[in-house]
């Protein structure tokens, strides 16, 4: 229509920047699931007898499941017996430190923006980086073990940390929660666990980057973070994929339990490979994400911006059990072509005078669908519960989607429950304003989308922001009409 | 600096301007005056590129170059600034980043490096003073929730921060009481000088009071039907539009 719609049409055609396969060669599971695939992955691991009975019993139990339809998605029935459920990078011999990484690898993750090498790292942040199923490495690991902090892969934590993990893994989500923290529960592969003892405040931001790179292959990353009472930790997680035709599978599982006075604060900028213009490919992402306030007055914060995937499912929660316990949710979620987005959160009032903050926005562009999907759930004894929801969606374009699905459960009287939604679009006159001031159509897109998601960026640590907006930039050239 | 003719202009096949001559030189103030519906607003439009507009045909050129051809923000670039009659809102950006976008896609575009931090505080806190503004309206987001006077000091403060060689005023005064429209009169006086033009397009002569102009042009129907000296002005505001319909339909001058 206009020559403004053709910049943004041409825009969008830019590549996915991290869709680079490495070559290197893998150790694989062969395809397919059965016992003896999750006894594969739990001998590959050296895992002790306790964590494969966990597993099995998880597998049983997802056997006699069925996958979820009730989200706002569409996508063709899935194969379990197609995706390849374990694949490590073959290395020469295991890396004692970070400087014998294989040198591929640690290509990879500089191509990423992600450097292992902790003197070139800026020194605000820890990182563990996970590639397909296996953890390659984390930094800062002995300045975090002066304070008693841990911070290692999953695989690590449960051969040298299993009275911690036995105890809180699938605590929080438990293994028969739902379909795909069932199927996570019996054949996921590394992740990362922190722990942070009583009193101690994480001097760094400690953060966890995934990336799938084999064929075929599914990510079941699994995340355990436990802040004891007093402690404070911020926590990022970042991931990308390379671009390929099929679908991969991405169904991780995510527990957080924060004790008396301590606090979490949980960042991620999703960015899956989201599928070519036309819909084909792109990441399946089918996540659980809880945190449990245990504590009295304890808080979990969750933010999420949300680029990637072709299809998102995802609804990171927090149950406020401890009372005077608070729980906080910040989204951005972007969809684009024919990306899919039902993301939300629940928040479970339990204890008394907890408080939750809910604060969603959802961009859609070109044919996709984004969908808010949120529970707001006061239960009989959770005595003066306050909860604030604001749920805000953007078009641009026509053709794209903007849903908001708020369920609101109230057991006490007393709660106080406020919901607020917009829904908006970019206008011609906002960018002819923009144009009129020597701003392109490209950067002014820039511009009002970075303030329709401020209130959410704000939310981010530092670092993380810039890189967010920049993405947001980059996904979000969809198109204006 | 400024040659428009035989312009022809409308929207979805309707014709709304139907050959316009205008030129304007450096330092000199023109006001465009006229009936609700006589094209004022489209002229001014049309000189920034808003693309709800078609040119049928004429040309305008702006500093030697072929202006219609020219994409919005290269016209912004080139040094037009139209201060808008119904500025938009923003939310969540506020108009110090606004604005700092808007200075160096500006400078980006004359070859110039983007101002530092520095340069830029120093710069806006003299247009600030100038415009009498208070920083935190600069903090809020762009327009959101502003009165319309603030919009009006906005639009005149960004015109202050762009520095352009052609301002147009598209009803600049409209919605403004007395002392507002001295304030936003005020900022413009301020920064003319000879090397610069202004193009005030208004209904009521009020604002002339403050902005004295050089010519008055009286758009009717599409055309500009009559010029002359500021007094022009007075006289309409004296006897109405009515006498200007009349001398044309006595066919005095088209």
């Amino acid at each position: 229509m206009s020559d403004e719609l053709k910049v943004i049409e041409e825009t969008v055609l830019k590549d996915y920047k991290y869709g680079f396969v490495t070559d290197i060669e893998a150790d694989e599971a062969p395809k397919g699931l059965n016992e003896d695939i999750v006894r594969f992955i739990s001998a590959k691991k050296n895992e002790p007898e306790w964590m494969l009975e966990w597993r099995l019993k998880a597998f049983r139990h997802w056997l006699k499941m069925t996958e979820p339809n009730w989200a706002n998605i569409k996508y063709p029935p899935i194969d379990y017996q197609d995706i390849i459920y374990y694949s490590a990078p073959k290395q020469k011999a295991k890396p004692k430190s970070l400087d014998e990484i294989d040198p591929e690898l640690r290509k990879t993750f500089e191509k990423l923006g992600i450097s292992l090498d902790e003197q070139k790292r800026l020194s605000g942040v820890a990182v563990d980086a996970v590639i397909d199923s296996v953890s390659i490495g984390t930094t800062f690991k002995t300045q975090l073990a002066e304070l008693g902090i841990i911070f290692c892969s999953m695989s690590e934590a449960i051969r040298e940390h299993p009275e911690l993990v036995r105890k809180y893994l699938g605590s929080v989500v438990p293994m028969t929660d739902n379909y795909f923290s069932a199927l996570n529960s019996a054949v996921f592969s590394d992740g990362s666990f922190c722990y942070i003892p009583k009193g101690v405040r994480s001097p760094m931001e400690l953060s966890t980057y995934f990336r799938i790179n084999a064929e075929n292959t599914g990510q079941f990353e699994r995340t355990l973070i436990v802040a004891e009472e007093g402690s404070y930790v911020s926590y990022l997680e970042g991931c990308t994929a390379p671009m390929r035709d099929e679908n991969q599978l991405h169904a991780a599982v995510v527990e957080l339990i924060a004790m008396d006075n301590a606090e979490i604060k949980y960042s991620t900028v999703q960015n899956w490979y989201p599928g070519d213009k036309q819909g084909n490919g792109g990441v399946y992402n089918f996540v659980t994400k809880r945190g449990m306030c245990q504590g009295r007055q304890s808080k979990i914060s969750w933010t999420q911006v949300e680029t990637g995937s072709a299809i998102t499912w995802k609804y990171p929660s927090v149950i406020l059990k401890g009372d005077h316990s608070a729980g906080e949710f910040y989204s951005v979620a972007v969809t684009n072509n024919h990306q899919q987005a039902d993301t939300g959160t629940k928040m479970l009032h339990v204890g008394k005078n907890t408080k939750s903050r809910i604060v969603s926005k959802g961009i859609s562009a070109g044919f996709s669908n984004n969908s808010y999907r949120g529970l707001v759930h006061v239960g009989k004894n959770a005595l003066n519960a306050r909860n604030f929801s604001q749920c805000d969606s953007l078009l641009l374009s026509d053709k794209c989607g903007a849903h908001t699905f708020p369920y609101i459960e109230v057991k006490n009287n007393s709660a106080v429950v406020e919901h607020e939604a917009t829904t908006s679009k970019i206008g011609e006159d906002q960018l002819f304003y923009c144009n009129q001031r020597g701003i392109d159509t490209e950067a002014a897109i820039a511009l009002i989308i970075n303030g329709f998601a401020k209130e959410v960026m704000n939310q981010l640590p530092m670092e993380f922001a810039v890189e967010a907006q920049k993405l947001l930039a980059i996904s979000l050239e969809g198109s204006v009409g | 600096m400024l040659t428009i003719q035989d312009l022809h202009a409308g929207v979805e096949g309707k014709e709304i301007l139907k050959g316009i001559n205008l030129e304007i030189k450096p330092g000199e103030v023109h006001a465009i005056m006229g009936p609700n519906g006589s094209g004022k607003s489209t002229l001014a439009s049309v000189l920034a590129g808003r693309n709800d507009f078609t040119v049928t045909s004429g040309s305008v050129e702006f500093m030697g170059k072929n202006l219609l051809e020219l994409s919005p923000e290269a016209r912004a670039g080139e040094g037009i600034f139209l201060a808008f009659q119904y500025p938009v809102e923003i939310p969540g950006l506020s108009t110090i980043n606004f604005v700092k976008a808007s200075v160096n896609e500006v400078r980006k575009y004359r070859g110039e490096q983007p101002l530092d931090a520095v340069e830029f505080l120093k710069l806006m806190k003299e247009k600030m003073a100038l415009m009498n503004i208070d920083q935190s309206l600069l903090r809020r987001s762009l327009n959101e929730g502003f009165s319309g006077g603030e919009k009006k000091r906005n639009e005149v403060f960004q015109m202050a921060m762009l520095k352009p060689r052609l301002a147009v005023l598209d009803e600049t005064d409209s919605g403004l009481d007395i002392d507002a429209i001295r304030i936003v009169a005020n900022g413009v006086n301020a920064l003319r000088n000879k090397d610069n033009a202004v193009l005030a397009v208004t209904h009521y002569q009020r604002l002339l009071d403050y902005i004295i102009p050089d010519f008055v042009h009286v758009l009717y129907n599409g055309r500009i039907v009559k010029t002359g000296p500021k007094e022009l002005a007075l006289e309409l505001e004296e006897r109405g539009y009515d006498f200007i319909k009349n001398e044309i339909n006595v066919g005095e001058e088209v």
